[in-house]
């Protein structure tokens, strides 16, 4: 599914904004996540603390470069986050725009070269925009994460239609959604659609029960899935009654 | 010399990264480190020299989504 890497649940889940470690430990747990996001921050008092917490989670970590704004930044703190983590696995985020989040394509393009020609598996963090993904596809991605609204928002698909458009465009490159997911209906809908997977963090982390928020939000991207296997009816502008007319009686 | 650490100034006696590391308290096999934005990775701190304003910062992994 990933770079080789064949998961069993299509839900990854971010570490961040938790109301406590014990919380936050639970969640990863109940959301049934084989892959959770972290960052790499300066080192203070918390760090042993979460770095056993990790370890105990037994899920494979996928760190990111949030709050990167150059591309020389992103590819400084991917190398920092491979020889701490072990892994050559990494979120990539050139973030553009401080309002919306917004990935800086251009940045993004050029990261994502330097790291894949250093042996990364790169995850991009992009928008839904077809050129920019075929350029990251050039630059040696084997994975694409379109937005599904700013970081955050909890705004669901923005876009529902050029998100359609991208899937159908890279039939056969694994696509996962990140950010933007408020609601498990959400992540069902980007699943129906038949999107790979679903990365979220503020949705669960911000409800009132973020743990009981991360096994809806499992049963969700299951039921999408499932539902995009069994291929979903076509739509219809009409009705079409679906009991049958023949043998109705005439009592009018 | 002076340089700075995390975004803090700091004295320190150290004239390496690896030495400074060590200086600081840190536990040097569960943090990244990088001088002046270029990443130093682990086995080269010994040999990377500071220099008064260098700019040190050490990582680690912590929450993000």
């Amino acid at each position: 599914m990933f770079y080789n890497t064949d998961l069993t649940s299509r839900l990854m889940l971010g570490t961040a904004r938790y109301p406590s470690p014990a919380v936050l430990k639970q969640a990863i747990v109940a959301s049934g996540a084989e892959v959770i996001t972290v960052s790499l921050r300066r080192e203070g008092a918390q760090g042993t603390a979460f770095r056993e917490l990790l370890a105990e989670s037994g899920c494979r970590l996928l760190p990111n470069t949030a709050g990167c704004y150059s591309a020389r930044e992103a590819v400084t703190t991917a190398q920092m986050a491979r020889e701490l983590l072990g892994t050559s696995w990494i979120k990539l985020e050139v973030i553009g725009d401080p309002d919306t989040l917004q990935p800086d394509p251009f940045g993004l393009v050029e990261a994502a070269r330097i790291l894949c020609a250093e042996g990364f598996e790169v995850f991009p963090y992009t928008t839904e925009d077809i050129v920019v993904g075929e350029r990251l596809i050039e630059a040696g991605c084997k994975v694409l994460m379109p937005w599904g609204a700013p970081i955050g928002t909890g705004q669901g698909l923005r876009n529902i239609e050029g998100l359609r458009s991208m899937r159908a465009h890279f039939s056969d490159v694994p696509l996962v959604i990140d950010a933007g997911i408020g609601a498990p209906s959400q992540a069902a809908m980007a699943m129906e659609m038949g999107f790979d997977a679903v990365l979220l963090n503020t949705a669960v982390a911000n409800a009132l029960d973020p743990v009981a928020m991360a096994a809806a939000f499992a049963r969700a991207v299951e039921a999408g899935r499932q539902a995009h296997v069994a291929g979903l009816m076509p739509r219809r502008d009409m009705a079409t009654p679906s009991t049958p007319v023949f043998g109705m009686a005439e009592l009018a | 010399m002076q340089i700075d650490l995390n975004g803090e100034a700091r004295a320190t006696g150290a004239r390496t990264l690896a030495a400074l590391i060590e200086e600081q308290g840190f536990d040097a096999a569960s943090v990244a480190t990088a001088l002046n934005g270029n990443f130093v990775p682990a086995p080269a701190r010994a040999a990377a020299l500071l220099h008064e304003g260098a700019k040190v910062e050490v990582l680690a992994p912590m929450q993000g989504g």
